[in-house]
């Protein structure tokens, strides 16, 4: 205790990204209830509009043969899970500054970058964990009738490409909440822009319905940037040949491109937003 | 030859400089125009009721705030400019909670090492020392939130000190200590002042705290009202306090005055007076009105005395006003 220590010269970057990372982990598992909110609604959904919507759907036209409405489905259930999982676990920027954790973070010599950047794997992690889990597990429902007898696509050498889109989306998505929780004074905020915003933007991705030919709603679909992390899924989820690319089903060089430019531009400004001093960061 | 020795000899006088601070909140004017130094290895004390600018000054310190104007050097280093280098040298420990009540105390602690690049055997090491120097070691297994308030604070403190920082920034660091582990915190702190060499500025609003700095800044309404060691300013109310409690203390002030031909302070229903022989006025007083006056009290001034003689009002009743 008497000798100084030497601090080291160098200020570290990666140590702390996976020690902010690793926090959001610890504290995710210590909070069941979130647990269960993230993964089992976005399944309940999946099961009941599946059932619901069965007789309606008409699937699109570069679909399939036979595919029914759960089987369209999968892909936006998994990002959806995807979605509340990143979304919620940036919540958590908001409650940090109320409790008073980020302004002891703030005044350590960390990057800007490294805080976002960790916050962002810790919410990524998370993210891929419980969307994997779905695309693993809600498939078998099948066995108490709750899901149709469908092929996943999931096999063992194309599990890599899919857990690096899932990333990559999770990414995105994380980086998303983090522009959005970051100004925020108070959690009812964000729930507001959650309804108001980020739903519409899931609605609206091809997740829950095709583009098809509706007029002005496919363009909507086209436009938003999370069709393509849609896409992209489901074009590493099908089985079989790839599906053709059509208005409203871009290939997946596109939704690779589209989906990669949009996160660097998300986790840009996060960063650009996180190196200003402001008053509020201070409690 | 010249311009190469003055960045280090200004740095040999004061390891923090605050020139010429002013801080606005919209309105309302928190810091105006403050300049003081703090020197190398000295206890320097921010005394002053809660809403005088003790925490902005000590937020723009801390780097979370921006500058709005004037400037700060910690060891010789710009705030403005140099932020990063300056995180690295010092340690902070805030008025308001940082800890994560989700984790653990030692988790907690893991975790701010992790944020200045300490880990492994020198983590475990610097973890161990300052929670042995907190008295935490054995609630190092305890989540953050299942502790009292007392033992939330020492955690805060332990974090702060976790790096050995050469420039320590506490504010009101004993808030919730009991005086037992608040004196124990006085010692670890001078401990490290004598051994280390460590520059500490402390704000607190407590006189008795207030004692054990070298020096002292009185901060009021945003302005540095005196500065100096705790015996200077004290020696600069002169003499001996007087406070005299009285049914009428309008009426008296007045014949006070008339008959002495010195005014003494109302604060609040009691008067307050400097006199150098107070003994004597004493006596005098009591012969003149020996009905009006209810009490009085002689003693040498504090910085409670010292606080009043620079603003006319009590300390606490400057918080209310706030």
């Amino acid at each position: 205790m008497n000798q100084p220590v030497a601090v080291t010269p160098a200020t570290p970057f990666v140590l702390p990204i996976l020690s902010l990372a690793q926090r959001e982990v610890v504290r995710f598992a210590r909070q069941r209830t979130r647990v269960i909110g993230a993964l089992i609604q976005p399944i309940l959904f999946w099961i009941l509009f599946g059932a619901g919507l069965r007789g309606s759907f008409k699937a699109p036209d570069w679909a399939t043969a036979g595919m029914t409405y759960q089987e369209y489905f999968f892909p936006g259930v998994a990002v959806m899970i995807l979605m509340f999982t990143a979304i919620f676990s940036t919540i958590s920027i908001i409650e940090d500054r109320k409790e008073g954790f980020l302004q002891g973070v703030l005044v350590s010599p960390v990057p800007r970058s490294s805080i976002v950047l960790g916050k962002l794997l810790g919410g990524t992690i998370l993210a891929v964990l419980q969307a994997v889990l779905f695309l693993l597990l809600g498939p078998l429902l099948k066995i108490v009738g709750l899901a149709p007898d469908f092929d996943t696509g999931v096999t063992l050498a194309g599990f890599i490409p899919l857990l690096l889109f899932l990333f990559l989306l999770g990414f995105s998505l994380t980086a998303l909440g983090y522009l959005i929780a970051w100004p925020m004074e108070s959690t009812q905020g964000f729930h507001a822009i959650m309804s108001v915003f980020l739903m519409p933007m899931w609605l609206l991705s091809g997740s829950f319905f095709p583009a098809g030919d509706s007029g002005w709603l496919s363009w909507i679909i086209r436009a938003n940037p999370l069709t393509y992390g849609v896409t992209g899924l489901r074009r590493l989820l099908s089985a079989g040949p790839a599906l053709p690319s059509a208005p409203g089903n871009p290939s997946l060089v596109v939704c690779l491109t589209v989906t990669a430019a949009v996160c660097i531009i998300y986790v840009s400004i996060a960063i650009w937003m996180t190196r200003q001093r402001a008053t509020r960061n201070a409690r | 030859m010249l311009s190469n020795t003055l960045p280090q000899e200004s740095q040999a006088v004061s390891r923090i400089r605050v020139s010429d601070i002013s801080h606005r909140y919209g309105e309302r004017l928190a810091l105006n125009h403050l300049s003081f130094d703090v020197r190398p290895a000295e206890i320097f004390g921010l005394l002053g009721p809660n809403g005088g600018g003790k925490t902005t000054l000590f937020r723009l310190l801390s780097t979370l705030l921006p500058l709005q104007s004037g400037n700060a050097t910690i060891a010789g280093l710009d705030l403005a400019t140099q932020a990063r280098e300056i995180r690295t040298l010092i340690g902070v420990t805030f008025q308001s909670p940082s800890l994560d009540g989700k984790l653990t105390v030692w988790e907690n602690l893991k975790h701010q090492a992790h944020l200045y690049g300490i880990s492994g055997g020198q983590l475990r090491e610097r973890i161990a020392a300052v929670l042995q120097h907190l008295g935490l070691t054995d609630r190092k297994q305890d989540l953050a939130e299942s502790l009292s308030g007392g033992l939330k604070r020492r955690v805060e403190i332990a974090k702060g000190l976790l790096h050995s920082p050469q420039v320590l920034l506490l504010d009101e660091p004993s808030t919730g200590l009991d005086p037992g582990a608040r004196h124990d915190l006085w010692k670890y702190l001078k401990q490290l002042q004598r051994e280390q060499g460590v520059t500490i500025l402390i704000t607190t609003h407590l006189m008795e705290e207030a004692e054990h700095c070298d020096r002292l800044g009185i901060l009021h309404q945003g302005e540095l009202i005196s500065l100096g060691t705790p015996d200077e300013l004290r020696a600069s109310v002169g003499g001996d306090c007087l406070t005299i409690q009285a049914e009428h203390p309008e009426t008296l002030l007045r014949q006070i005055t008339e008959n002495f031909g010195v005014t003494p302070q109302q604060v609040n229903h009691s008067l307050r007076l400097e006199h150098p022989r107070g003994h004597e006025f004493l006596k005098a007083l009591i012969d003149a009105f020996p009905e009006q006056v209810t009490s009085v009290s002689l003693g040498k001034p504090t910085l409670e005395d010292v606080f009043i003689h620079e603003t006319g009002h009590q300390f606490w009743q400057a918080e209310e006003v706030e």
